[in-house]
C-alpha cells in the first residue's frame, strides 16, 4: 500500500503514466484494423501514448498485478468455468420439467482492492449460474443472483475458494 | 472441404446457443432469473460464431483474421456490467422476485419488501 501512495503523489510529466495500458492499445489498435503494417504500428503507438496521457485523471491508482503465475493459473479455470456455466444455463433453459430454485445469497469479502473486487463481480457475473447484483455498504459483502442453488452455503464456499482466493493473491500483496 | 464443415460446426453450435439464451428470455419466471440468460448461454453463442469467423478468414481466405478476438473481449467486458446494471435497476425499483432471500440481512435492499 506504501507503495502505491507514493507513486500517486509523485507528479511531474511523464510521457507513459501507465506503460501497461499503452502496450494494450497498441495490440488493440493492431487487431482492430486487422494488420501488422509499421504504419499501423506507429499509428497504434500515437494512440497508445495520447490516450493515457489525456485520460491520466481518471486513473488515479495503478492496478497491482503482484503474482502473474497465480494470474496464469487463474485465466484457464475462468475460461473452463464459462464454457461450463454455458453449458449449465443452457441445459437449465432447455430442460422444462425441472423446478428452478433462483436463490440471493450474501458473499462476504476478504478482499478490498477495487480492482480485486471489480474483476470478481464480473468473474462470478460470466460463470456459473451466477450475477452479482450489489456491492453492500463499506465493499464488505457482495450480493449475487443465483439461477439454481441447493445449498447456498456451498455456493458463497465455492465463490470464495475458486475465485476470491487466487485475485487475492493476484491483486493483494 | 473439411474447413467448411467446421466452420459450419462452429456456426450451428453458435445460433443454437444464441436460440437458447433468446428462449430463456421467454421462459424463466423472473426478471433477475431472465438476466442468466443473455449474459451466459449467449457468450458462447457469439464466441463459437467468431471462432468459425476465424477459422473462415483464416484458413479459406485472405490469411490470418484475429480482429475477432476484440469483440470476445469486449463482450467480456461488456456483458457484466450491464448485467450488474439491469440487477440494480431491478432491486431500485423493487422488481417482483421469486428467488429465495439471503439468510442474513447484510444491509443490501430487501427484493423481497413491499415497497
Amino acid at each position: 500500500m506504501s507503495g502505491r501512495a507514493e507513486a500517486s503523489t509523485k507528479s511531474g510529466f511523464k510521457l507513459f503514466p501507465h506503460p501497461v495500458l499503452t502496450v494494450v492499445l497498441v495490440i488493440v489498435w493492431l487487431l482492430l484494423v486487422n494488420s501488422i503494417h509499421p504504419r499501423m504500428i506507429v499509428l497504434g503507438l500515437g494512440f497508445g501514448i495520447a490516450i493515457p496521457l489525456f485520460t491520466r485523471r481518471f486513473w488515479p491508482d495503478h492496478p497491482r498485478i503482484c503474482r502473474v503465475g497465480v494470474l496464469v493459473r487463474f485465466v484457464p479455470v475462468f475460461i473452463w468455468d464459462v464454457v461450463i456455466a454455458n453449458l449449465q444455463v443452457a441445459w437449465l433453459i432447455v430442460n422444462f420439467r425441472r423446478e428452478l430454485r433462483p436463490t440471493w445469497v450474501v458473499v462476504p469479502l476478504d478482499i478490498t482492492d477495487p480492482y480485486a473486487i471489480t474483476t470478481l463481480a464480473n468473474v462470478i457475473s460470466l460463470t456459473p449460474g451466477t450475477v452479482s447484483s450489489e456491492l453492500g455498504p463499506g465493499r464488505r459483502t457482495l450480493l449475487v443472483h443465483s439461477m439454481d442453488v441447493d445449498d447456498p452455503q456451498a455456493l458463497v464456499d465455492r465463490i470464495k475458494r475458486r475465485y476470491e482466493a487466487p485475485l487475492k493473491e493476484i491483486f493483494e500483496c | 472441404m473439411i474447413g467448411e464443415l467446421v466452420v459450419s460446426l462452429f456456426i450451428l453450435v453458435g445460433a443454437t446457443f444464441a436460440l437458447i439464451g433468446s428462449i430463456g428470455l421467454v421462459r424463466l419466471p423472473d426478471f433477475y432469473t431472465r438476466l442468466h440468460g443473455p449474459t451466459k448461454a449467449t457468450t458462447l453463442g457469439v464466441g463459437a460464431l467468431l471462432l468459425a469467423s476465424v477459422i473462415y478468414f483464416s484458413a479459406l481466405r485472405e490469411g490470418l483474421s484475429l480482429h475477432e478476438a476484440l469483440i470476445t473481449l469486449f463482450l467480456f467486458m461488456t456483458a457484466p456490467v450491464s448485467a450488474h446494471l439491469l440487477v440494480r435497476a431491478g432491486l431500485h425499483h423493487r422488481v417482483e422476485s421469486r428467488s429465495r432471500a439471503p439468510a442474513e440481512d447484510h444491509g443490501h435492499p430487501d427484493p423481497e419488501a413491499p415497497i
